[in-house]
């Protein structure tokens, strides 16, 4: 039947339909690349993800710069920076998740488990806080990979997942800290071998301006520029987008799905981890109940920053900026001579104005 | 890469499918040559996309031959059919409508410079190369940072289609590409998908619903009914009214028309 090559081309057939259409045959500009107007530059800049806490930044700035005298002065603003850094290392980790389409709510207690995980191994079996730091560190990473294997393995949602697991965690925390030291809290690290050096590396101190900063918010720009770098400009940045934009599509051209989903929840151990380190060797003891409520500030701060819970949009840089707005919050209501108990009430609102905004922002981006 | 036109890429003898207890599929033959496209019709269940899942690696044959370039075949997986140049665009499962266009149509194959771990990715050589794609194939698109979400049904489509063809594919899979699409937006497709046959030399097994749609782009015509071919035949061989009484069921349809005293 097929010895006759037809010649009768589906271009000889002009259908009415197809001619209609001409924007497909217009010719092509030479550049993709026009010169952009303000206008355009402007409609740009509004869709990135983390314009609105850009806003929300400096709109806190600004309140409590009016209402709290001394959070006029540099040295409260190192204040603010440490508390910034101490919620937004896991909350970028956090983020990069939320990205790829995850939850994460062990990631809260999971810092927790880290600072008592190296303190009762250095204190009890070695004697050296390094063994301790690199036994947390496999222990972490674990974690994360454990919730990414349950998640891939169950097929269920990692709100479910992650919320097994720290209820879980939550319970070790308590039950083996109790076991080992008899007591809620894991004792005196300080005369152990490496703990000089070990508090020099996540726990020191700068002097820069008069300002005493904290090295955590070193390696909280760090954590940001890095993830950052990770998002915007490698392959496994683009697969993180993907598996959360539409995991189905992602994977018919053959993205990794799996490893990028463990890989991310690893990469909240990771994060976990390195606050964990941070608390013991800056209080030098850990209470076993710490923790909690945590993971949903972490949350918190991503969406603030332009995460969308469904996946496939948002940016490490938002989260930072998220974590920003908390530390001012947290510091900000102290100045002012407010009760601290206020702070939760100020997330919640900032939480939902920036969601409500960034809903917004995404119809704008979605429409063109 | 371009093949010669009618050169036979893939085969389908006497093949049957099913699951279970149940035949879906009974005693195909099917051919798709290279710069032709192959249009397969058929009612509701008929088991058009059961066929194409065959071709495209996602089901087994029961029974029968699958050849590709003369060499029997049984794939495993779509990865496997992929290999060969097999490749199927569904249309809800091409792109990630948040992700801007080069992004998409790089993924999975994304281009990259430098030395682990510093490799990043190559932008501008990719949207050099996107922007070629899309130019070569006649799809104009504003802005490659776009989401490809903000483009049209037909666009995307286009694209999908598009980024398939540039990565190897030789033979190129469509399940009713046109059926959530306006009359302009199956325009842009259908005028594609002939496009991309002749100019690419790429063999399209066209699945729809629509004789006009198929009767506009085919060089042939398979009319599924009930898991077996009901007509097999070339272009020259029937007119669009032909396929269209031939699809409707033809003499079922008389006498349905008959029955209801119309
Ligand atoms: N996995 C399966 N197990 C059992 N029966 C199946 C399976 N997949 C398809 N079928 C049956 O095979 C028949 C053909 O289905 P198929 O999806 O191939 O039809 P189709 O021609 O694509 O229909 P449509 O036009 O509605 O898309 C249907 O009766 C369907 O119920
Ligand atoms: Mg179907």
């Amino acid at each position: 039947m097929s010895e006759t090559v037809s010649n009768t081309g589906p271009a000889a057939t002009s259908s009415p339909a197809a001619a209609s259409d001409n924007t497909a045959q217009q010719p092509q500009p030479a550049s993709r690349e026009p010169h952009r107007s303000m206008g355009q530059r402007l409609a740009g800049l509004i869709k990135r993800p983390e314009i609105g806490s850009i806003g929300g930044a400096i709109l806190v700035f600004v309140l409590f710069y009016a209402l709290a005298e001394p959070f006029r002065n540099l040295a409260s603003f190192s204040t603010v920076l440490y508390q910034s850094a101490a919620l937004g290392i896991p909350a970028v980790a956090v983020a990069l998740l939320m990205i790829g389409g995850e939850f994460d709510l062990s990631a809260g207690v999971a810092v927790t488990a880290s600072s008592l995980a190296a303190s009762m191994f250095a204190a009890q079996i070695t004697g050296n806080v390094w063994v301790g730091v690199g036994f947390a560190l496999v222990l972490s990473l674990s974690i994360g990979a454990l919730n990414g294997i349950l998640l891939i393995k169950t097929g269920l949602h990692s709100f479910l997942v992650t919320l097994s697991t720290f209820l879980m965690l939550q319970g070790l925390n308590l039950a083996i800290t109790k076991l080992v030291t008899g007591n809620v809290a894991t004792g005196d690290i300080s005369d152990l071998a490496g703990f000089d050096s070990a508090q020099s590396v996540f726990a020191s101190y700068f002097n820069i301006f008069g300002m005493s900063i904290s090295i955590m918010v070193f390696y909280w720009l760090a954590f940001v520029a890095v993830a950052t770098w990770i998002l915007l400009r490698t392959r496994v940045g683009n697969w993180i987008f993907a598996v959360g934009g539409q995991g189905d599509s992602a994977r018919a051209v053959g993205v990794p799905l799996n490893k990028v989903k463990i890989g991310l929840f690893m990469g909240v151990g990771f994060a976990a981890w390195f606050v964990g380190m941070h608390l013991l060797f800056d209080y030098v003891t850990v209470q076993s109940g710490e923790g909690v409520g945590n993971e949903l500030l972490y949350i918190a701060q991503a969406v603030v920053g332009g995460c969308l819970l469904t996946g496939g949009y948002g940016s490490a840089i938002g989260a930072a900026i998220g974590g920003f707005i908390f530390g001012m919050t947290t510091q900000g209501i102290i100045y002012a001579g407010w009760d601290p108990q206020w702070f939760m009430f100020f997330v919640g609102v900032m939480l939902l104005l920036a969601t409500v905004f960034n809903a917004w922002i995404r119809r704008q981006v979605t429409r063109g | 890469m371009t093949q010669q036109k009618g050169h036979p890429l893939i085969r389908l003898t006497d093949v049957s499918k099913s699951f279970g207890p149940i035949d879906v599929l009974r005693g195909i033959n099917l051919d798709v040559a290279a710069g032709e496209v192959c249009c397969v019709l058929g009612d509701n269940g008929a088991g058009k996309s059961t066929l194409i899942n065959i071709i495209a690696g996602l089901h087994q044959h029961t029974s029968g031959r699958y050849t590709v370039d003369g060499h029997d075949v049984r794939f495993g997986s779509p990865r496997e059919a992929l290999d060969l140049g097999i490749s199927a665009v569904y249309q809800h499962l091409a792109l990630v409508p948040l992700l801007p266009v080069w992004r998409n149509f790089f993924l999975g194959s994304e281009l990259t410079r430098g030395v682990w771990p510093f490799a990043r990715l190559d932008k501008a050589q990719m949207k050099e190369i996107t922007d070629q794609a899309l130019q070569n194939m006649g799809i104009v698109v504003k802005d490659l940072e776009q989401p490809v979400g903000t483009l049209s049904g037909g666009q995307r489509q286009c694209v999908a289609i598009a980024r398939a063809i540039h990565f190897g594919a030789r033979v190129l899979i469509l399940d009713e590409p046109t059926a959530a699409l306006g009359v302009k937006q199956s325009g842009v497709v259908l005028k594609y998908i002939s496009r991309a046959a002749q100019e690419s030399g790429v063999g399209v097994v066209f699945i729809t619903h629509n004789p006009h749609h198929a009767y506009m782009v085919g060089d042939s015509f398979a009319i599924l009914s009930r898991g077996e071919i009901d007509l097999r035949a070339r272009r020259e061989e029937l007119s669009v009214d032909d396929l269209i009484y031939r699809m409707a069921g033809g003499a079922e349809l008389e006498s349905l028309q008959h029955e209801m005293g119309r």
